[in-house]
């Protein structure tokens, strides 16, 4: 086997923390802001000020922040379905997002596009979207383009375990691949799709970055869980992205904490087991990040609270703002139709 | 002699119509995402599962392009499958197999081959669901000979539908609309009833103007009908039930009755189910119109998600009742 196809595992030493410090409060900013601004869309979904379908993003955080913080601003990227984190963590902003949540005149998409399908164009977020695996061609063209233009920028394209399934990755990841465009294709394996276990419906051995094998391209299954491997190994696709020598498969391995949206029932009656979901929540990114802080000195548990604090009165103040912005007027309904 | 009635559900009716098939003929298989074990996103074929086991109701990956491929070659080599995509918009992922291959297989092959595969799929906006999860995309699948289309109205005629298109030797899609699963109403007890495709119901009658509506807008209609009741107008409420064929018989002798006609389908307006149906209805029954035959559509925008401006971009009642009253008088629409 060439270098190229073999899996590089990945997960990191929990007895150390080797990231300068601004970065590390920086990547535990991004976590506990996504973990709360997710609480507070359950919060609102609940009181029927939100409506359309809700996919929190809960435990998952380490993924969208580790690889984003990798990135530079002018970086491209590609959401899905369930991709609140993924824009947080690229820098969106909370108010601007929650009131997109509730149809909005000042969200993101005044209005028009709701909760899968928030962007910031001016922060490189090409969208969220309602098609799994819809992002994948938009990524790899957006790659494509910066090559073109020279400007070395990367895309990143997130999805889950249940759109390496669609055929859309297939001809998006063999482009990207013989033309060596700087794509990481990041596969968040959070095991389920909606209520069907990723393992029932995908053909592989045990990882899903097994397939990168088949595009002649680096596969790296990481501990989605663990903030900081997923951030060493994204900063070394990005160079390597950069440099020339193409895209690359990051299976970051996690779980969804909450059910699929919101609303639709209790997965540990159906579909899942409290035993699993006991085992990943002993994994929550967020505590275990918080600890490595900890232990190297960083912060003491008063100044966590009091990072929680600001977080979470930021959360509260982008509902506030959510809930005083107004609808669009009617007429604002045929805007935006053509450019 | 009448046959005894049951109060149902448009979801129980899919339900009810795919298990008594399958019991009926064990080439009938369902499959698609999220179906055996979660019973389907809208819930209405829990139990299937249980009944018929994995081999003949099965959770599929999310590959939509992919399940349509096995269904028409499975379809192709002696099965019935019942194919579900999830949300109708997502139908465009798998648009090369129904329409370059399932709907050309028994032309092009002078007749050898046939294509029995039903799909279901959904179409309709209202719950904000955004511009990739509330469309009705009904016109795509019309416009190619080959395939049938079905688009019920009522648990009644979702069940004698999907039924005949399960029995059906040709590839058939099934637009149900998500906003009416809950939607009850009687069917006959008769593990045999079926509606053939191609013949229109009337709804409701009247004298003064035919209402011609699919779907959910057939409810809109009914309601449109009772407010123009308050205003001497009597409406004639006529669902085509199957847009492909097309029953334009019932139709044009309802137009030869009132003389005016208003045609309302979800879908957006330009190029769509109205356009056709109101050009067929203006050649065919020219001689007996005394306006023109008018339609009402969605808007032609993508779905907004804002609960401040979805609504203004799906035909309601009140906008029906305005585009008759137009007829009469000059009333602005
Ligand atoms: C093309 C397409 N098919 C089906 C769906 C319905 N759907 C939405 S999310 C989802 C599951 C996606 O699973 P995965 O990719 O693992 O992402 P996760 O929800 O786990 O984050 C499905 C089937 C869709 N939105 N688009
Ligand atoms: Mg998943």
């Amino acid at each position: 086997m060439s270098e190229s196809l073999e899996l590089i595992t990945t997960s990191s030493d929990e007895g150390t923390l080797p990231l300068p410090e601004p970065l590390c409060r920086e990547i535990y900013d991004k976590m506990l802001t996504i973990r709360r601004f997710e609480e507070a869309v359950l919060d609102i979904y609940t009181q029927g000020l939100m409506r359309g379908l809700a996919h929190l993003y809960i435990g998952q955080e380490a993924s969208a922040v580790g690889i984003c913080s990798a990135l530079n601003d002018d970086d491209y990227l590609t959401s899905t379905h369930r991709g609140h984190g993924h824009l947080i963590a690229k820098g969106g902003k909370v108010d601007r997002m929650m009131a997109e949540m509730m149809g909005k005149v000042d969200g993101y998409n005044r209005g028009k596009g709701g909760t899968m399908h928030i962007a910031d164009m001016s922060l490189g977020i090409l969208g969220a979207n309602g098609i799994v695996g819809g992002g994948m061609g938009m990524a790899t063209g957006a790659a494509l383009s910066g090559r073109m233009r020279g400007s070395g920028q990367v895309a990143v394209c997130f999805f889950g375990d249940g759109a390496i399934n669609q055929g859309a990755f297939l001809e998006s990841a063999n482009l990207a691949s013989i033309w060596s465009l700087p794509v990481l294709f990041v596969c968040e394996n959070n095991h389920y799709g909606e209520y069907t276990a990723a393992s029932d419906v995908t053909a592989v051995r045990e990882h899903v970055a097994e397939r990168a094998a088949g595009f002649n391209m680096p596969a790296l299954v990481v501990d989605g869980n663990d903030a900081v491997a997923v951030h060493q190994t994204a900063v070394e696709m990005v160079k390597r992205a950069r440099t020339g020598e193409g895209p690359c498969l990051i299976e970051n391995k996690t779980y969804r904490y909450r059910g699929h949206h919101v609303g639709d029932g209790d997965p540990e009656k159906t579909y899942r087991t409290q035993k699993e979901t006991d085992t990943w929540l002993a994994k929550d990114p967020i505590p275990r990040f918080a600890r490595r802080m900890l232990k190297a000195g960083m912060v003491d548990e008063a100044e966590l609270d009091s990072i929680d604090a600001v977080i979470t009165k930021r959360v509260e103040d982008a509902v506030t703002f959510a809930n005083e912005s107004p609808y669009p007027a009617a007429d604002e309904v045929t805007d935006h139709v053509y450019a | 002699m009448s046959t005894p009635e049951r109060v149902i559900t448009y979801g129980e009716a899919v339900r009810e119509a795919i298990a008594e098939e399958m019991r009926r003929d064990e080439t009938v298989f369902f499959m698609g995402e999220d179906v055996a074990a979660a019973g389907g996103v809208f819930k209405v074929t829990v139990g299937l599962l249980d009944e018929f086991g994995e081999d003949r109701v099965r959770d599929t990956p999310i590959s939509e392009a992919g399940i349509m491929g096995a269904g028409v070659g499975a379809a192709l080599t002696g099965m019935r499958p019942i194919v579900e995509i999830m949300f109708g918009d997502f139908i465009t992922i798998a648009m090369d197999q129904i329409v370059n291959q399932a709907a050309k297989m028994c032309y092009m092959t002078g007749g050898q081959a046939k294509v029995p595969l039903t799909i279901r799929t959904t179409i309709g906006a209202g719950r904000s669901s955004a511009a990739q999860h509330s469309q009705s995309l009904q016109a795509w699948l019309s416009h190619i000979p080959g395939v049938k289309v079905a688009i019920p109205s009522t648990p009644a005629d979702l069940k004698g539908l999907l039924k005949t298109s399960i029995r059906d030797d040709n590839p058939t899609v099934i637009y149900e609309d998500k906003m009416m699963y809950a939607l009850k109403g009687p069917v006959p007890d008769d593990d045999d009833y079926t509606i053939p495709f191609g013949v229109a119901d009337i709804k409701r009658e009247g004298s003064d103007v035919t209402l011609v509506a699919t779907s959910s807008m057939v409810h809109t209609a009914l309601k449109a009908a009772d407010m123009l009741d308050k205003e001497g107008i009597g409406a004639e409420v006529v669902d085509p039930r199957t847009l492909s064929p097309l029953d334009m018989d019932t139709i044009i002798r309802s137009v030869e009755k009132t003389s005016r006609a208003v045609v309302v389908d979800e879908a957006y307006q330009s190029y769509g189910v109205t356009g056709e149906l109101a050009s067929r209805i203006a050649d065919e029954a020219f001689d007996y119109l005394d306006a023109p035959v008018k339609r009402v559509g969605a808007m032609d925008v993508p779905v907004p998600f804002s609960p401040g401006l979805e609504p203004e971009t799906i035909p309601d009642e009140a906008k029906l009742v305005r585009t008759v009253q137009s007829l009469f008088h000059d009333v602005p629409v």
